[in-house]
């Protein structure tokens, strides 16, 4: 019963991770129905940027994590300036195959500049362990939960409550209405590449506090397993992604806690692929009538 | 324009172009070659050729170089003191810039300029391929650090290529080692073991570690593997904590087990690892405090030869670079202890008794290396203690060899 809470709490602070990137994918897709495959990557820039900042100019894990947090904003901004708007018209297929020529170069890039070799991350706090009962918590795992609840209540509260949101919600809705409507899309959709990845980028701080390392490819992975969490949950849905992104952790470790740990990612994209046959909605997409 | 060139033109061009790339092709392999001023002015028949083959060049130079350097340092030493038999050995260099098949065109063409015995090659796949060709010759050959087991011996066909020899531990062996030094030395009988799943270094010294740990009378409580990339392993560890062990093999390499080290503290798993060789560069990886009272074996550990670490520092003006240096060396000492035997019966160099000679000579020997003192098992590798790592502040030095 130890064992099984423990890996409980593992699941959950790993799903909260993929929860948040998950977060990233899903309102992109619901504004322009992109597939940024870059997404992940911007996280490996997240990571990065840390280091540079603790390892490399000596500051403080405070400047550390908003160095994170602001390089991840200013890149998928200026991501969607360069790569996606010149192709706002374009076919859809256009615009995967960018994101996913973005994705190679933001890796290629980082492999340039920071070697292919694995960079460690110093530790942003000291880490805990608490015992409860006789169950392990770390302060890490308590620290990621509790982050990933609150980005999720602040970012609810920003699509329903406010002006922005609203707007967010009627250029998802249909973009031509809302232009006519007075809505300024291509500030409202910069503003959700910004919110997307500022997201990633409180995810790229979690995920080196319990996976202190920084590689060029870290983001691949990562953003696949995270792809699949919108899936699950119904792309373009804000709690849908929470819902998949932890299913998908919980999912992982249990896989491995029953020894299977070598069936880890195929059990990951087989649920993909049974989604995707049966439920391709997740469990919170809306349907939505292919406009004829 | 076209009209103008004719097709006979055309051919002719052809062919010289083509002449032209078959004698680019000859002076880049030659130029590869450098001839070694050692012995250079002793006159014929009173030397003995000796070749090292090793990537100078290319991705994996940076321990052909620290192999080659090694093996030069020997042999230097051993002129400097007076040849073999009053001989002067001299050395012909030849880069294979870690490609087999260039590998295999250096040792045919050092074969003809008359080598009666071979240091080299240096990584796994190149030395396979000069292995098979070495056969026809009849070649006694020393690799420095190629650690398969099918470079001295095919399991197919159960046959130990008689003339090849390494100065390297095996990676099996490695295991071996390690369980006895936890079992015996360290005093753990219950353990438990992470390594990554398809990885032929990483599943070979787990599985020796797991067998001779349980020869020895110990208990191993869990065995946990994860896949290539993975970067999560609570789960693995969480799976042993749960189990209860007092200590865990870590048999993987360092970027792996910094991130296993890191994440063993986070879900409370606060037992010493032990590794391999894998994990020589970990400090950077890990915390003084998680790798506290963890040990790793190696090949070979700072401070173990410092006659060896001084005089490669006088000869090259810098440190050795990395472990290949003394195994390179140790396996110069290894070939002039072969060829020592040969001399002493009289044979004259480069015959064929000559090559057995030798060959008999390394395989009943007892070699005193920088690497510690060895001889050579049934299937031609050596028999020799370990480096035993422990970590004092973060750092890595050496505990003893075992």
């Amino acid at each position: 019963m130890t064992v099984f809470f423990s890996q409980l709490i593992n699941g959950l602070s790993l799903g909260s991770i993929y929860a948040l990137i998950a977060l990233g994918y899903s309102m992109v897709y619901g504004i322009i129905l992109l597939l940024n495959f870059a997404h992940g990557d911007i996280i490996m820039v997240g990571a990065y940027a840390s280091w540079v900042a603790m390892n490399q100019l000596g500051l403080g894990p405070v400047t550390a994590v908003c160095a994170s947090i602001i390089s991840c904003t200013l890149l998928g901004v200026i991501i969607e300036k360069i790569a996606y708007t010149p192709l706002r018209g374009a076919p859809r297929i256009s615009l995967l195959i960018t994101a996913i020529g973005v994705s190679f170069f933001l890796e290629y890039s980082a492999e340039l500049v920071f070697g292919s070799g694995a960079k460690v991350i110093p530790a942003y706090f000291e880490s805990k362990v608490f015992r409860i009962g006789s169950v392990n918590l770390s302060l890490t795992a308590i620290i990621t939960l509790l982050v990933t609840v609150a980005s999720m209540l602040v970012l609810t509260f920003l699509v329903q409550q406010t002006k922005l949101g609203k707007a967010m919600r009627a250029v998802s809705e249909d973009m031509d209405a809302a232009r006519l409507m007075g809505i300024n899309v291509n500030s409202t959709i910069s503003f959700t590449f910004a919110v997307g990845s500022a997201l990633a980028g409180i995810g790229s701080v979690l995920y080196c506090c319990s996976y202190p390392q920084a590689t060029p490819t870290m983001g691949s992975m990562l953003g696949l397993k995270a792809f699949v969490a919108a899936v699950l949950g119904g792309i373009g849905s804000i709690p849908g992604a929470m819902i998949g992104g932890i299913a998908i952790g919980l999912c992982e470790c249990f896989v491995s806690a029953i020894g299977l740990s070598a069936w880890k990612d195929a059990v990951t994209f087989a649920i993909l692929i049974v989604v995707l046959l049966v439920k391709p909605t997740g469990f919170l997409g809306r349907k939505v009538q292919e406009k004829v | 324009m076209k009209k103008l060139i004719s097709r006979r033109q055309f051919l002719a061009a052809a062919g010289v172009a083509a002449a032209a790339s078959v004698l680019t092709a000859c002076g880049s392999s030659s130029s590869s070659t450098a001839g070694s001023a050692a012995g250079s002015t002793a006159a014929a028949g009173s030397t003995i050729k000796v070749g090292v083959l090793a990537p100078l060049t290319g991705d994996v130079s940076n321990y052909g170089i620290a192999v080659a350097n090694g093996a030069q340092l020997y042999l230097d030493q051993v002129n400097a003191a007076g040849g073999i038999n009053g001989k002067q050995i001299e050395v012909i260099t030849m880069d294979e810039q870690g490609d087999a098949t260039q590998a295999v065109t250096c040792f045919t063409q050092m074969c003809d300029q008359g080598i009666t015995g071979l240091i080299g090659d240096v990584t796994t796949g190149p030395t396979l391929a000069v292995v098979a060709e070495s056969q026809d010759y009849n070649m006694p050959m020393v690799t420095a650090s190629a650690t398969a087991q099918a470079v001295t011996y095919d399991a197919e066909t159960d046959t130990v290529y008689a003339n090849v020899f390494r100065t390297t531990f095996t990676d099996p062996y490695q295991g071996v080692k390690m369980a006895d030094y936890a079992y015996e030395k360290l005093g753990y009988r219950k353990a438990a073991v992470i390594f990554q799943k398809g990885a032929d270094y990483n599943e070979g010294l787990a599985e020796n570690v797991e067998l001779e740990f349980a020869a020895n009378g110990g208990e191993i409580v869990a065995s946990e593997s994860y896949s290539e990339g993975d970067v999560d392993f609570k789960t693995q560890l969480t799976t042993i904590l749960g189990k209860a062990p007092e200590v865990v093999f870590c048999p993987n390499y360092y970027e792996d087990v910094g991130q296993i080290l890191s994440q063993a503290a986070d879900v409370g798993l606060d037992v010493p690892f032990l590794g391999g060789d894998g994990w020589d560069g970990v400090s950077d990886y890990a915390t003084a405090d998680q790798l506290d009272g963890c040990y790793f074996c190696a090949n070979y550990a700072v401070g173990a030869a410092p006659e060896f670490e001084s005089a490669y520092e006088e000869k090259y003006g810098e440190s050795y670079p990395n472990g290949f240096a003394p195994l390179g060396y140790d396996a110069a000492v290894t070939l002039c202890y072969g060829l020592e035997a040969a001399e002493a019966a009289g044979l004259e160099a480069g015959t064929d008794e000559y090559k057995q000679a030798v060959i008999d000579g390394i395989k009943n020997g007892e070699i005193k290396g920088a690497t510690g003192t060895f001889t050579f098992d049934d299937h031609n590798d050596p028999v020799k203690t370990a480096a035993i790592l422990t970590f004092e502040a973060g750092a890595a030095v050496l505990k003893e060899q075992y």
